[in-house]
């Protein structure tokens, strides 16, 4: 099968990546590439077949529900790029120009 | 292992052994660059330890950079960590360094452990010992190679499709997968959370086993981690191997596979009967499905964990014009090629309308792959197969192709969706003096017996005391 550009525009937009039209032109031809191999699947019946969404038996196990302390703010903020007043910095998230 | 006996005999001090890992790392490692980061103050910290009852006292290690080290720069070979410092240590090293482990290091890895060569590391490949134009394989290349070159006497790896086989065979050592759960995933960085494990690797199973003993176990801050069910995972094989039964799956041994890897791995089964196992021919049906599988299920869980680095938390930040541009700008600037082309295959995989037809379908397919297994380890013990179709190719081979790089990944990946553990182990060399690997692969649980199957055969082989010239 066969990407058209504005899917791949629209994945790109989806996945917050920032792609020349160079970039898109080459992922869209490799990503079809990739989509027609994965299309093998189709040769299966699955209708009776139960999803395998981990590898671990049995359920998630639960754990109490008690404070326990955490890293220190000082050092999870240390790779911040920005940062102030003990939070992460960014740019306004209201009012943001449409683009 | 040998030298955590001398370590222990006292004949040799962990200072000078862990100064004799960094005198060689600086001698060799400008061509092979399987380091991104070395801790020069190491024998000082090595000094510490020195007389200690400790298991591992004193053993200098190296650790891929994709697993936190405090202390330690980690990248996971991407632009996007470019200076993070992680501020805390992943459990699995943790563990290694109580019990006594000198960390000497950061190892090369394709970017976010996604590649098959090193080649998708931003910070340069790794070259093979055996041949310096050649891949290491990945993505756990740099530990490979620094194992296979004598860098270091073991390093830690991680193989969610592959990435600690696949380069332990290129370069002719041996390596663990260990059973999904059986190591703590926390501090590593995650790729395919359903598929990532964390494992060792080193020269021979020797090496391999005081190291794993250490590393695994539950893990409060990792709730997929498990311990052995009662009864399982504790029944190790007598060291002929007599009863001992080996499947040998007819799907791994396809048209189009080097003659050479096929010819070493078939002897290598003869010398498993030789030492008394008996050989079953199995069959594995599904093996064909777990590549598309895996390129459903891998790239649409990198691309929910991968959504973190958005330039806010982890340093570096491009563009400050409005949220959505750092997002994008830092994103598009600072992930490279492959990590982006998987991040755009799961965004699509898992987007409105085509969910059922790919995640779901890829799911369902991953019980049928789990079943094989099932079924054949209800009558044999362990399976030996090829780890992949070639021995190491040249550096730039695949050019722009990543289809065909995903190819030499069709016979690991079956393991990681199934969830069970794999044993690399060296069987010989091609006609260009490359190494080729063998993987045993077993029950979950079951990597005591993998381990007693490999030391049988190391037992009466020397292929794992072969070294390159450097």
């Amino acid at each position: 099968m066969s990407l058209t550009p504005e899917e791949v525009k629209h994945i790109a937009k989806l996945a917050h990546l920032e792609l020349s039209d160079e970039q898109l032109a080459l992922y869209r031809e490799q990503l079809s590439d990739i989509l027609d191999h994965i299309a093998k699947l189709n040769e299966l019946d699955t209708a009776d077949i139960s999803p395998m969404a981990n590898a671990v038996e049995g359920a998630s196990p639960l754990r109490a529900d008690e404070t326990r302390p955490s890293l220190p703010t000082e050092k999870l903020l240390q790779n911040a790029p920005s940062a102030e007043a003990g939070q992460f910095k960014v740019p306004a998230v209201f009012g943001e120009k449409k683009k | 292992m040998k030298l955590l006996n001398d370590l222990k005999d006292g004949k040799i001090t962990s200072r000078a052994a862990t100064e004799a890992c960094l005198a060689r790392e600086e001698a060799l490692d400008s061509s092979l660059h399987s380091f991104l980061h070395v801790d020069r103050s190491a024998p000082e910290r090595a000094g510490s330890v020195d007389n200690s009852s400790k298991p591992l006292a004193g053993l200098p290690i190296a650790v891929k950079d994709v697993l936190m080290v405090e202390g330690m720069p980690a990248t996971c070979g991407s632009k996007i960590l470019e200076g993070f410092m992680p501020p805390f240590t992943a459990t699995a090293v943790q563990k290694l360094i109580d019990a006594g482990a000198i960390v000497i290091g950061k190892t090369n890895t394709d970017e976010f452990a996604m590649g098959s060569s090193t080649e998708n590391s931003a910070y340069g490949v790794t070259h093979n010992p055996w041949n310096l134009k050649r891949v290491p394989g990945g993505s756990s290349g740099g530990s490979a190679a620094a194992v296979a070159a004598g860098l270091v006497p073991a390093a830690l790896g991680t193989d969610t499709g592959g990435s600690i086989r696949q380069p332990a065979s290129f370069c002719g050592v041996s390596g663990i997968k260990p059973t999904y759960g059986r190591v703590s995933r926390y501090g590593l960085a995650a790729y395919g959370s359903s598929l990532d494990s964390v494992g060792v690797l080193g020269r021979s199973v020797d090496d391999i086993v005081p190291i794993f003993e250490q590393m695994i176990g539950k893990d409060p801050l990792d709730a997929t981690t498990v311990d052995p069910p009662a009864g399982r995972g504790d029944r190790p094989v007598a060291p002929t191997l007599n009863g001992t039964k080996i499947g040998v799956p007819a799907e791994y041994f396809v048209k189009g596979m080097q003659a050479e890897v096929e010819g070493r791995v078939r002897e290598a089964i003869g010398m498993l009967e030789k030492l008394g196992a008996q050989i079953i021919p199995i069959n594995l049906p599904h093996t064909e499905y777990a590549l598309p599988v895996y390129y459903i299920l891998a790239p649409a869980e990198a691309s929910a964990n991968l959504a973190r680095y958005d330039g806010i938390r982890y340093t570096p930040r491009e563009s400050d014009a409005s949220l959505q541009d750092v997002y994008r700008q830092t994103r598009g600037k600072r992930f490279g090629a492959e990590v982006e082309r998987r991040i755009m295959l799961g965004t699509y995989a898992l987007s409105a309308g085509y969910y059922d037809a790919y995640y779901g379908k890829a799911q369902k397919v991953r019980t049928l792959i789990r079943r094989d297994f099932e079924e054949a380890f209800g009558v044999v013990d362990a399976i030996a197969a090829p780890i992949a179709p070639t021995t190491a190719f040249e550096i730039g081979s695949h050019g722009d192709d990543p289809l065909s790089m995903y190819l030499e990944d069709i016979f690991t990946l079956p393991a990681n969706l199934a969830g069970v553990p794999g044993l690399a182990l060296p069987v010989g060399f091609d006609g260009d003096q490359m190494p080729i690997g063998m993987q045993l692969m077993g029950a979950r649980f079951s990597e005591e017996k993998l381990f007693a199957i490999g030391r049988a055969y190391q037992g009466v082989t020397d292929w794992h005391e072969m070294k390159p010239i450097l």
